[in-house]
């Protein structure tokens, strides 16, 4: 099994892992939606020098963990590809910015240090709870959820559709790279000279295959809708669950646990 | 049931790839639309589905295919893809049999007893909750199949049904195909399989119908096989000289 076989069963177990059962899964797509974009935007309210503020904030992603049964081993093993690149957002701040702030023994520590340590944290708190979102959430469901909120057919379909769609094209590179390298022993990864003709060829036969996905869409009677799956109905613990989540954030953004804790780590 | 009048296609300019196609086929009848590759079988099944739209005339129960009647048309006809990677997109079997019969507004509970029915019919009640990317291509065929029987259609076209499939999964395709009561359009070059499902056959080289006839009379004509580059059916090489 190549690489790119892998990916797309790892893409696959996400829809598998979102039919589990538990008290995560069993909450109405619509309000796990709203606690995620609630909890995405709280985090990166933060000011890139707090870092003793957003700590706190992984007890959420942490105790959705628990409560889901989703093992925090498989998240970062499906993220171990966008991982590194969230992460180097804040690679290059410790080289602008080179005011200590604190002094950890004989160890200064620069605000570019701070803020670069902030950055990473929110990068990996933000995939973190999409990531559990995904895994908790069909992405049928997960549609339903956006039509509710009356996002625009076109734009959920859009995103349904891509989502099904990256499977295909993961597969065709599959069976590129294979060829590729039959033909190219002992070579690692593709010769940049290849890569033009390469992309090229991946583009066309991606967009000939969805081209046929789509047709078969069509004469199977598709006309723009999408008759997504029954949702049961938004319950008060549905409610409760979201309200709860909106108040923890806040509470997590406005107090200052950390300091409240006496561990004040910054200031 | 489903006629071509003068039917001319070009996908690109001056490279004409069906030449004024005229054939007629009525309701109850299973014909093998046979030729080489590149003969234009899969261009004809465009065709007739209003994937591709030509010159002349076709008609499907009397109404001919145009934008404006794509609907009822394609209500009409079932179309297994050659390619089931092509055909299955939603992850598991279940999903993707549901996926007509709630476009054609059919409740979950309605869609759901048909779903099992055909899933019985072909004994694959099995595979009802497995998931598309973990199955044989064998399963996965038949599964194709299912999708488009959910579907109710009044006839079924198959784009080289029997492709990519080993021996044993090859006869149960065949086996299911000649069970089926519908009108039946099936494109292949295996002519075996055509030999065992079909009662007329169409040989299409070059873009023109070149014979038509009775199964038995195409399929026993070794010149006329032979020189549009293809061979007799296995099963009939031992019956002659
Ligand atoms: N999308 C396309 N663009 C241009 N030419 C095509 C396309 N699809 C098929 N053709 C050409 O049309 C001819 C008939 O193709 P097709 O109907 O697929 O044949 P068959 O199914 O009998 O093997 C072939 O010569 C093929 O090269
Ligand atoms: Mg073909």
């Amino acid at each position: 099994m190549n690489k790119m076989q892998k990916a797309i069963r790892e893409l696959a177990e996400m829809d598998e892992m979102a039919v589990r059962s538990s008290p995560v899964h069993a909450l109405h797509p619509l309000s796990k939606l709203i606690a995620t974009v609630i909890y995405i935007l709280v985090t990166l309210s933060f000011d890139k020098y707090d870092l003793s503020g957003l700590v706190p904030m992984v007890l959420w992603p942490v105790l959705l963990f628990q409560l889901s049964g989703i093992e925090v081993r498989s998240c970062f093993y499906k993220l171990r590809i966008v991982l590194p690149l969230v992460m180097a957002v804040g690679l290059f701040n410790p080289f602008f910015d080179k005011t200590v702030v604190l002094q950890l023994g004989s160890l200064p520590v620069t605000g570019g240090v701070i803020s670069m340590l902030t950055l990473m944290l929110k990068g990996v708190f933000c995939l973190m709870a999409s990531f559990l979102l995904m895994a908790t959430t069909p992405i049928d469901n997960l549609c339903a959820a956006l039509r509710m909120l009356h996002v625009p057919k076109l734009l959920v379909t859009l995103l349904l559709l891509t989502y099904r769609y990256v499977g295909v094209m993961t597969e065709e590179l599959a069976v590129m790279t294979d060829a590729y390298h039959l033909r190219a022993p002992g070579q690692k990864g593709i010769h940049i000279s290849a890569w033009g003709s390469f992309l090229g060829q991946l583009l066309l036969r991606s967009m000939d295959r969805a081209q046929e996905l789509y047709s078969s869409m069509l004469l199977r009677g598709y006309h723009q809708h999408f008759h997504y799956a029954d949702i049961p109905p938004f319950r008060t613990r549905d409610a409760l669950y979201m309200a709860g989540c909106a108040l923890f954030f806040l509470l997590l953004r406005c107090v200052r646990i950390a300091q409240i804790l006496g561990g004040t780590l910054v200031r | 049931m489903i006629e071509f009048q003068h039917v001319s296609f070009a996908y690109e300019k001056n490279v004409p790839v069906l030449k004024d196609l005229s054939f007629r086929i009525d309701t109850g009848e299973a014909v093998g639309l046979i030729g080489a590759n590149g003969a234009g079988k899969s261009t004809v099944m465009k065709l007739l589905l209003g994937l591709l739209e030509g010159e002349g005339k076709i008609l499907v129960d009397g109404t001919e295919v145009r934008r404006d009647t794509l609907p009822e048309i394609r209500r009409k006809l079932g179309f297994v893809l050659q390619n089931s990677d092509n055909q299955m997109f939603m992850p598991t079997v279940y999903e993707d049999m549901m996926f007509a019969p709630l476009n054609y507004m059919l409740s979950r509970r309605e869609a759901e007893a048909r779903v099992d029915a055909v899933l019985k019919r072909l004994h694959l009640e099995d595979l009802k909750h497995r998931y598309n990317h973990r199955i044989s291509g064998g399963e996965k065929r038949m599964a194709a199949i299912a999708t488009i029987l959910a579907m109710e259609p009044e006839v079924i076209l198959m784009d080289e049904p029997t492709s990519a499939l080993d021996p044993y999964n090859r006869r149960i395709v065949i086996d299911t195909i000649r069970e089926l009561e519908q009108t039946k359009l099936i494109t292949s070059h295996d002519l075996d399989m055509i030999l065992d499902t079909c009662n007329r056959v169409i040989l299409l080289s070059d873009g023109r119908i070149v014979a038509d006839g009775t199964a038995e009379d195409i399929l026993h004509d070794r010149a006329l096989l032979e020189k549009h580059r293809m061979e007799l059916p296995l099963s009939l090489m031992g019956r002659q000289e």
